[in-house]
């Protein structure tokens, strides 16, 4: 059951990535360079449309609070996210994109994903020898999230509030931001 | 009806795979895969890599630290990679070319080599782009294992939770990206 909709979601979301245009590089280039909101608008709206619906379903208990995965928080998340952030601007794909983009016949992406393949490699080899170090401290309590998500596996920094109260509002900003940025005059 | 989403639909679309995927499973990630596929070839290579462990702790250990770690979970899946994290991100590949198939708007030879704002300021050099993007993909990749998750793992769905880690990952990355395209692709005209 799991496979089957691991294709079903993989194959919608592949194709909203490709109509969205989040893997074409020129969007995702020009969106950096602030020239283009078009994606950062998608990214935005994404977001707060997927947040403010699943704290929903989870005040109204339909969405089992085991599926949720705080992930932990340490420097090695923002210095990591910075590394990234570096090829991110270079290349005009993440990970998802340029796979998606490969898919599309975009040659540059095929290199990317061999790239990323090196990258990953490369991080493999090196993690036994900086595994004990700092970077991998945990900041504030690690798996923390702003709402209250499961409190028996996150904590939470807001944990005295119904989740729905903390994380509608912020999921509604990241809306409203979506629909005030700049749009882009449909290109010819 | 124009085939490309407006930034509307496009936002609704995304949202709803990632809503979809946390209600019914768990939430999406795609970089762990690019470590398991270097697991699958690697353990080829040297089949010592990974061996069949005693089933009561972990099912399967390694001699590499990160395919290891967490009880050896990485190695489980580089022996059994038919699993949901794994075929999802094929599928992302299935999805995409459907949509390329129902498309009219096609690719120009071009753009499969280099995006026009790169061919602007670098040139149309092949060689070059696959130079630097192989590097780019470096970068992304090594960086994203390090954070424990890339733009799928840790920014949508981890903002989408409101995890501390997904909205100072972001943090991050724009922090750098932005500044280093604005510099980077600076037009030369002005």
């Amino acid at each position: 059951m799991e496979i089957i909709l691991a294709i079903i979601l993989g194959i919608a979301f592949g194709f909203a990535l490709d109509r969205a245009q989040a893997n074409n590089p020129q969007k995702i280039i020009n969106m950096l360079r602030l020239k283009d909101f078009h994606l950062m608008k998608v990214i935005l709206f994404a977001i707060g449309f997927s947040s403010l619906f699943l704290f929903i379903l989870l005040a109204l208990n339909i969405i089992d609070t085991g599926h949720l995965t705080v992930k932990p928080l340490y420097s090695g998340v923002i210095i990591g996210g910075a590394i990234l952030g570096i090829g991110f601007a270079i290349g005009g794909y993440c990970p998802g994109t340029g796979v998606v983009a490969a898919a599309r016949g975009r040659k540059d992406a095929l290199v990317f994903i061999l790239g990323g393949l090196a990258g990953a490699f490369v991080y493999m080899l090196i993690f036994g020898s900086i595994q004990e170090s700092a970077l991998f401290n945990k900041i504030a309590g690690g798996a923390v999230s702003i709402a209250e998500t499961n409190p028996e596996k996150f904590s939470a920094l807001i944990d005295n509030v119904p989740a729905l109260i903390i994380a509608g509002p912020i999921a509604v900003l990241f809306m409203g931001i979506a629909f005030l940025l700049p749009g882009v005059k449909e290109e010819a | 009806m124009n085939e490309k989403f407006s930034w509307l639909t496009g936002g609704i679309m995304l949202g709803a795979v990632f809503l979809v995927a946390v209600w019914l499973i768990k939430p999406v990630g795609v970089s762990t895969q690019f470590v398991i596929v270097d697991g699958i070839v690697w353990n080829i290579l040297s089949p010592e890599l990974i061996t069949e462990s005693d089933g009561v702790n972990q099912s399967y250990s390694s001699t590499n630290a990160y395919l290891n770690k967490g009880g050896g979970k990485y190695a489980s899946n580089v022996i059994n990679p038919l699993n949901y994290g794994f075929i999802f991100v094929l599928s992302m590949v299935l999805g995409a070319v459907l949509s390329g198939i129902l498309s009219k708007n096609k690719i120009s030879k071009n753009d499969k080599f280099s995006p026009k704002v790169w061919r602007d300021k670098f040139g149309t050099s092949s060689l070059k782009r696959y130079i630097y993007v192989f590097v780019a993909g470096f970068l992304v990749l090594f960086g994203a294992r390090l954070a424990g998750g890339c733009t799928s793992g840790h920014m949508m769905s981890g903002m989408m939770q409101t995890s501390l880690s997904g909205f100072l990952f972001a943090a991050g990355a724009f922090g750098t990206a932005i500044p280093i395209s604005i510099l980077l692709f600076k037009s030369k005209k002005q």
